[in-house]
């Protein structure tokens, strides 16, 4: 057998198992809950059709899209949030610990709960913030207190909150990166130069972290705008998300053309989302590359 | 303007106010990412069913109840089933994916790293409602073993994005000569290639592992009558908090904090190459 022959045999054999996966477990899966996304709840199933009912429903109807932009709204804050407290914790490593050792084992703190079971994480935080929780109760036993309050449980506050304390590490990862890659002779230039250590901050280290600022919010706003153990835990009546809806159509309501095209929206968003991110980040690495 | 024109005395204690104040500051946030986790597992131990402040006496009863409890034993090893053969099969599957992306050129290579890589960042939910709605177009049974192949679809962006990266620290001329010099294809990645990335592969092994060990949004839509360990606990949650979930979830930090050192020790091993 020649060479060239055996090579693509072996290249045959390396390819085909992964491309086969992916056509058969994603590309189909996506491609039926596309095609399903079109078709009309019969009760008690629902019927192949071809017409837009499901997504015309999705953005004529105020419940389907006060979810969406309610859970557009959280995500935001939630990646905001994680920014505001992930980059002051990133540059205080790469910029104020001098001993690498440390600033190892402070990096590890931050990444090491990714670990730790999620849906432990976020049920620690009901336990906490419940209205007869442990934040009550220590609350009234410090005399702050007189009753429970029911201030800290089910509301979008504390949802935010529990999302931010799950999804952190993916905003502190990326930050670091690009902080870390930022030559420390740059800022001790501009101080030499006489430029304060704010502006310095303002014009050189925070324009050069912006990539990874992208890439953390994007990958933090992704997970939690797909969230829906975080809603079920922690959020009221007023905080549902849109993956919660699509759960309950392929559970109770038993709508799955409707979930579907809820799917698809959510989707779109999250595409959308990563495309824009892309984008931006390679037009960050013409700038500063 | 610049602290530099300030005299050194008030320069000193600048320094010392804002050192403090970042000290102060990385310590919230390190109180943050601990406090809940040691709330956790401190109420684990509480003598008092209800998870309140103060606590009220240490006790393993919580413990005892969970060694007696069949259900949620059988959901234990339900998800050590799953997470072993999901791992298993990601492996296999994620590993030649790898490899594809970073060696051969072929024709739509790229839709399929886009196809590949999007539940890195694609909401586990819609993993879960498009592979049930393929199981149930195609007649399959929901069981622990349609979990199985989810939790791999899921993934298998994990072990990818891993395996690619150090791949590409490998020089391929390693390969290259391995042919020439007449190794057959399976003798090169046997010999050649997994040698290199044998650190990566078992780290994204572990965390392929510990996430499916962990999944819910995948299991959720794609499980029948079998439960896993997450998804007891998560139906546990519904009928209230109790101590015993404390219990369950000690365990599991524990043996987290077991994975994260064994997966340090391996990173630690990859910082002295052997050639």
């Amino acid at each position: 057998m020649s060479t060239s022959r055996l090579v693509r045999l072996t290249r045959a054999a390396v390819l085909s198992p992964p491309l086969l996966w992916t056509f058969v477990f994603m590309f189909v899966p996506y491609a039926i809950l596309f095609v399903y996304s079109f078709w009309v709840q019969k009760y008690p199933t629902f019927v192949p059709d071809f017409q837009f009912g499901n997504y015309i429903q999705i953005a004529t109807d105020p419940q389907y899209l006060n979810v969406i932009l309610r859970t557009l709204k959280i995500a935001f804050f939630v990646s905001l949030g994680a920014a505001l407290i992930a980059y002051p914790y990133a540059y205080f490593l790469v910029f104020k610990v001098k001993r690498p050792g440390v600033r190892m084992a402070l990096y590890m703190a931050v990444v090491a709960p990714l670990w730790v079971s999620y849906l432990l994480r976020a049920y620690t935080w009901k336990t906490i913030l419940g209205t007869t929780g442990i934040l009550n109760s220590f609350l009234m036993s410090a005399g702050v207190l007189s009753e429970p309050s029911s201030v800290f449980l089910y509301n979008q506050t504390a949802m935010i909150v529990t999302l931010i304390y799950v999804f952190i590490p993916f905003m502190v990862m990326p930050i670091y990166a690009v902080l870390e890659k930022i030559p420390h002779n740059l800022t001790e230039a501009s101080g030499d130069l006489g430029v304060g250590r704010f502006r310095t901050f303002f014009k050189v280290t925070l324009p050069l972290s912006i990539p990874g600022i992208v890439a953390g919010f994007t990958m933090t706003f992704c997970l939690s705008f797909g969230d829906f153990i975080a809603p079920f835990l922690v959020g009221g009546p007023d905080g549902l998300m849109v993956a919660n809806v699509i759960a309950s159509q392929f559970g109770a309501s038993l709508n799955w053309p409707l979930g579907s095209a809820l799917a698809i929206v959510m989707l779109m968003i999250v595409l959308t989302i990563i495309t824009i991110s892309d984008r931006f980040e390679r037009l960050g690495q013409g700038k500063f590359a | 303007m610049t602290r530099a024109t300030l005299p050194p005395q008030r320069q000193r204690v600048l320094a010392r106010i804002e050192r403090l104040s970042w000290l102060v500051g990385i310590g919230l946030i390190l109180g943050f990412l601990y406090l809940p986790i040691a709330v956790l597992v401190a109420y684990s131990f509480n003598a008092s069913r209800s998870l309140t402040w103060p606590m009220s006496g240490l006790t393993l009863e919580w413990y005892q109840k969970l060694a007696s409890n069949s259900q949620l034993i059988e959901a234990f090893y339900n998800s050590i089933y799953v997470a072993v053969s999901a791992t298993a099969l990601t492996l296999i599957i994620g590993v030649p994916a790898a490899i594809a992306l970073d060696r051969i050129d072929f024709p739509g290579k790229g839709l399929f790293r886009k196809l590949i890589l999007l539940p890195i960042a694609l909401p586990g939910i819609i993993t879960g409602i498009s592979m049930l709605i393929l199981f149930r177009a195609i007649g399959f049974n929901l069981s622990l073993e349609t979990v199985i192949i989810g939790h791999a679809t899921a993934l298998l962006a994990v072990v990818v994005t891993q395996v690619y990266a150090r791949l590409q620290r490998v020089p391929a001329s390693l390969s290259e000569a391995s042919v020439d010099l007449g190794a057959s294809g399976l003798q090169t990645f046997f010999l050649v290639t997994l040698p290199n990335i044998r650190t990566a592969v078992i780290g994204a092994g572990m965390l392929a592992f510990t996430l499916s060990f962990d999944e819910i949004p995948v299991t959720f839509f794609l499980t029948g009558r079998d439960n896993t360990l997450p998804m007891y606990i998560w139906s546990t949650m519904r009928r209230g908090l109790t101590p015993e979930i404390n219990a369950i979830g000690t365990l599991i930090v524990a043996m987290s904090i077991v994975m994260i050192f064994v997966s340090v020790l391996l990173l630690r091993d990859k910082k002295n190459p052997r050639k």
